[in-house]
């Protein structure tokens, strides 16, 4: 039995009839991230011989009978959220030896469900990038292809998830830092509504658009682990206090009369015909299964991408901030006084495309030029939410293309920073909005490179879009997972 | 042009520390003066992931203090990040109150030499502390090194913002200590400047006498008392006034106070002024209070100064001299009032306090809430004076005894045998003793120079150690030396 074959709920099954343990699926997947792990690079820390003590111990609980669904189950985390005692770098120099004195909230509710965490997966230096090139420990590779970028910022989460690294993966997503990676990898990723999850010890990039998600290998294991991770936190005021969900039960629901808008402005200019090809494709499949597909317009998502670097890299400036080498994180010896040691330990501690974004973000909200950017993009972010709560009087879902292409190879667009924003074109609407959205896969290219399609609901409608993703899953097949040698 | 000729102009920026028990964003506790970082946590040290959650009554005590300053409560508030790069600050950004503050246009009045002052209040709004730096040698510029002590990092703090209404530095420091006032009897800051938890900065511009467009201003920093306060405004109009004499222009800048030197000094210039870079803090919701909220909380404020002194004057009928004394010090209205509770005669107390009371705190420089007296006592020696147990003049001992040891009237007066002689016999016989004792002075008095009698009561009062009840004293000897007649 290949144990890294299953499904996070096919694992659950059996460790429900105890046909197998936590220790031994831990060690199956230990295996085959020290095999890979050279390769990929999927991982900036990886704790392994802790994971094999919670194994232990969760399978104390499922023999105890105080087991939950994804007791015994590993898991990998973005190396954003903050696990106690054990580093959080987000891929940084500034925070290479940064051990945080706390969990997350969503760090709190996966040890407490007793999942054994393998390592922090790679990512771009601080969430910024769409490919994890600006790590400062080196990129991870696509396991569809080892020169191909496997998308970001969660790139070492994607990876790991479609390498059989781990069966699940946590990312971020502030503009499509889960979705842009789960479609170049072929796996299934969701940001939900803003405030459906805490971001309390989440490493904020962009505090009103950042959401944590899952990434897993179908639509069910995200359903099952959107259970887990959603919730009101007091610790997180931003967090939204609805009653709970169960978003495993909304799966198998006939889609008969769903009514699915095809926004024109994401089927224009600049998109890959066989990423177009694929998502029509996957629109007809929705249209068989009894769906009403209906063209709609959401016309300032055009301006979605501009807004979203705004406002993104204005709180951006303001939140990395704190990183000033006085109480943790790198300090330059490089000092005379107060500001020195600022200057010099920033300059030294984040990488280019960090200091590009913090020096936008400065601008942007600089005195005389506030009202011309920031307030302006706050206005394009009302518009935007406009679009879609027009849209979603006519439809219950959009589907769009998650990507304008596949995966790009290394270094195709890290020198051409305008080029890489693009790869966000389609997803940033949904942060900007605050409403949830998810990538699936769509197919694959005659190059053997997965294609994500992406479908948007309306906030707190997450059982609506995992039932159609869900439908959708059946009626195309997935693609598989890449073969990678081992 | 003399001073006299210009008219001065001063705002004030006054910063309150909230009494709440806990900061502002966190569980840590606020209390004072312990070792450093001892009260600090993820949050508070701005460590990253971590997000700030609003102390509820922190928002209390900031509508409690608007509304004692006669504000209009905002329904609708929110935060807002000043960002800036300072060791003292965890985060590189304060959370404040910019766009929206939760107070805004309210208005103070006191009494400057007689005369009703108003004083418009433009805002009032939250924010959080930093923490403080200590540096190891005597100025941050020849230190080796600074520490950084973030106990008071997150403590909530309100900023009271006044419009350019003062028109001298005395007024200014009566503002200051009328807002303290305020404050205190709002029970939401206790105020000490000493420690801090009252702090002001200051906007002071000159211009000629009539003429209404303000002059340029500058800011002035540090000054740590209310004498400061007034020392460093009156330093400053000087100053000022000498440069527009010159012809010289006043420079927009900041200043900071040196209290020792008694000057003040060029801080950063207007160019050097940061760029804070204000927007919207995303990690908070914003603040919506309901129209019954906010009256619930002013419903709930206790008198105020103004109130209080009206009542002192109309319905206890206090001299205008004694109602300003005690509504000017919480404390010390707080502790006549306890004293009434005990004791009606609400002039009795009154002067007891303006004299002997306040006199002994002042010798010994003490704080109304170090007094050892029980107001309870306190009305208790009254009693007994009324009764006749003790004289007025015994009354001052027994106090001071009660002001050492915070002993009853009772027990004192036990303890050192002064109740007061009121047996008739007793009397006469001291009075017998004095009129022997005093042939001449007596016979001054049998020849009709009455005023001489006064002499002879302080003779027998002094004889009987000052234990003779004066009225009996006086009535005795009078019998005494009429049957001499």
């Amino acid at each position: 039995m290949e144990l890294i074959n299953k499904s996070a709920l096919e694992l659950h099954d059996l460790l429900d009839k105890k046909e197998i343990t936590s220790r031994e699926i831990v060690e199956a997947y230990i295996k085959r991230i020290e095999a890979l792990e050279p390769k990929l690079n999927s991982f900036v820390t990886l704790t392994l011989e802790q994971a094999l003590e919670d194994a232990d111990k969760a399978d104390e609980m499922i023999k105890n009978k105080t087991s939950t669904t994804f007791t015994g189950i590993p898991i990998a985390i973005k190396d954003n959220m903050c696990t106690y005692h054990v580093k959080t770098t987000c891929s940084s120099k500034m925070l290479q030896d940064f051990k945080p004195p706390y969990d997350a909230t969503v760090i709190a509710k996966i040890k407490k469900a007793g999942m054994p965490i393998l390592g922090k997966t790679n990512m771009d230096e601080f969430a910024m990038g769409s490919s994890t090139e600006t790590s400062f420990f080196g990129p991870s590779k696509n396991p569809w292809d080892l020169e191909r970028v496997p998308g970001g910022s969660s790139g070492g989460s994607a990876a790991a998830v479609a390498a059989k690294q781990a069966p699940l993966a946590l990312g971020s997503d502030t503009g499509g830092s889960i979705r842009q990676p789960a479609a170049l990898t072929g796996v299934v990723g969701l940001k939900p509504t803003y405030g459906l999850v805490s971001r309390y010890g989440l490493i904020a990039f962009a505090s009103s658009l950042d959401q944590i998600g899952p990434f897993t290998r179908d639509v069910a294991d995200s359903a099952a682990l959107l259970n887990m991770l959603a919730g009101y936190d007091p610790k997180d005021t931003t967090s939204l206090p609805n009653k709970r969900s169960d978003y495993l039960q909304a799966l198998g629901k006939e889609i008969r009369g769903l009514r699915v808008g095809l926004p024109r402005e994401f089927f224009g200019e600049g998109l890959d015909k066989e990423v177009e090809k694929a998502v029509l494709k996957a629109i007809d499949a929705l249209a068989t299964e009894g769906a009403q597909i209906v063209e709609i317009d959401l016309p300032y998502s055009k301006k979605a991408l501009a807004a979203y670097y705004l406002i993104a890299t204005a709180e951006a400036s303001s939140n990395l901030a704190r990183l000033d080498g006085v109480r943790y994180g790198h300090r330059s010896e490089n000092q005379k006084d107060s500001v020195t040691m600022f200057k010099h330990s920033r300059a030294e501690g984040f990488g280019p495309e960090v200091k590009r974004r913090i020096m936008l973000g400065t601008y942007a909200l600089s005195a005389g030029f506030y009202d011309a950017y920031y307030l302006k993009a706050l206005k394009v972010r009302t518009l935007i939410k406009n679009d879609f709560d027009a849209a979603f009087k006519k439809v219950d879902v959009i589907v769009t293309p998650t990507t304008p292409s596949v995966a790009f190879k290394f270094g195709e667009k890290v020198l051409d920073p305008l080029a890489m924003y693009l790869s966000d074109v389609y997803t940033t609407t949904a942060n900007l909005a605050g409403i949830p959205a998810m990538s699936m896969p769509a197919g694959l290219t005659k190059e053997k490179l997965p294609i994500g399609v992406q479908i948007i609901a309306p906030a707190l409608a997450e059982e609506i879009m995992l039932n159609t993703a869900y439908t959708l899953e059946k009626a195309i097949g997935t693609i598989g997972l890449p073969t990678l040698e081992v | 042009m003399p001073l006299e000729d210009y008219t001065i102009v001063i705002g004030l920026e006054v910063h309150a520390e909230l009494m709440t028990k806990t900061k502002l964003f966190c569980s840590c506790s606020t209390s004072f003066g312990n070792e450093a970082n001892s009260q600090v946590c993820p949050i508070c040290l701005g460590l990253p992931g971590t997000l700030p959650v609003l102390n509820e009554k922190a928002v209390e005590f900031a509508v409690k203090a608007g509304s004692a300053l006669n504000c209009e409560i905002a329904n609708f508030s929110k935060f807002d990040r000043k960002n800036y790069f300072y060791p003292d600050l965890t985060k590189a950004y304060q959370i404040s109150q910019y766009e929206m503050p939760i107070c805004r246009y309210g208005q103070v009045e006191f009494f400057v030499n007689g005369v009703k002052k108003v004083v418009g209040i433009n805002r009032v709004h939250m924010e959080e502390e930093a923490g403080k730096s200590v540096h190891s040698g005597a100025t941050i510029t020849d230190s080796e090194f600074s520490l950084e002590d973030y106990n008071r990092c997150g403590i909530p703090l309100i900023e009271i913002v006044s419009e350019p209404d003062m028109r001298s530095p005395e007024e200014a420091r009566i503002y200051m200590e009328t807002l303290r006032n305020i404050l205190r009897y709002a029970n939401v800051s206790d105020c000490k400047m000493e420690e801090g938890s009252l702090r002001c900065d200051a906007n002071i511009s000159l211009m000629p006498k009539g003429a209404t467009k303000f002059g340029t201003r500058s800011e002035i920093k540090n000054m740590n008392s209310f004498k400061a306060v007034q020392k460093a405004l009156e330093y400053e109009a000087l100053r000022q006034a000498e440069l527009l004499d010159a012809g010289k222009k006043v420079v927009q800048e900041t200043r900071t106070w040196d209290d020792s030197a008694g000057i003040t000094m060029s801080m950063r210039s207007k160019e050097e002024a940061h760029d804070y870079r204000y927007f919207p803090e995303p990690d908070l919701v914003p603040i919506v209070l309901t129209d019954e909220y906010i009256q619930n909380l002013k419903d709930s404020l206790p008198e105020l100064p103004v109130a209080k002194l009206n009542r002192y004057l109309n319905e206890l009928e206090l001299p205008p001299y004694d109602a300003e004394l005690i509504t000017a010090n919480k404390d010390l209205a707080d502790y006549f009032e306890a004293v009434l509770e005990y004791y009606k005669d609400a002039k009795v107390v009154s002067n007891w306090l303006m004299g002997e009371f306040m006199r002994l705190i002042n010798e010994q420089g003490l704080e109304i809430d170090q007094v050892k007296v029980k107001p309870k006592d306190l009305a208790a020696m009254f009693t007994l004076q009324d009764k006749g147990v003790i004289s007025s003049k015994i009354a001052k001992t027994v106090f001071e005894d009660m002001f050492k040891t915070g002993k009853d009237p009772d027990a004192v007066v036990k303890e050192k045998g002064l109740v007061q002689i009121s047996d008739v016999s007793e009397i006469e016989n001291i009075v017998q003793d004095v009129i022997k004792n005093n042939p001449a002075p007596v016979s001054q008095y049998l020849e009709g120079k009455e005023k001489v009698l006064g002499f002879l009561v302080g003779q027998v009062m002094k004889f009987s150690h000052g234990k003779a009840n004066p009225q009996m004293a006086n009535e005795y000897l009078k019998k005494a030396l009429d049957k001499l007649k």
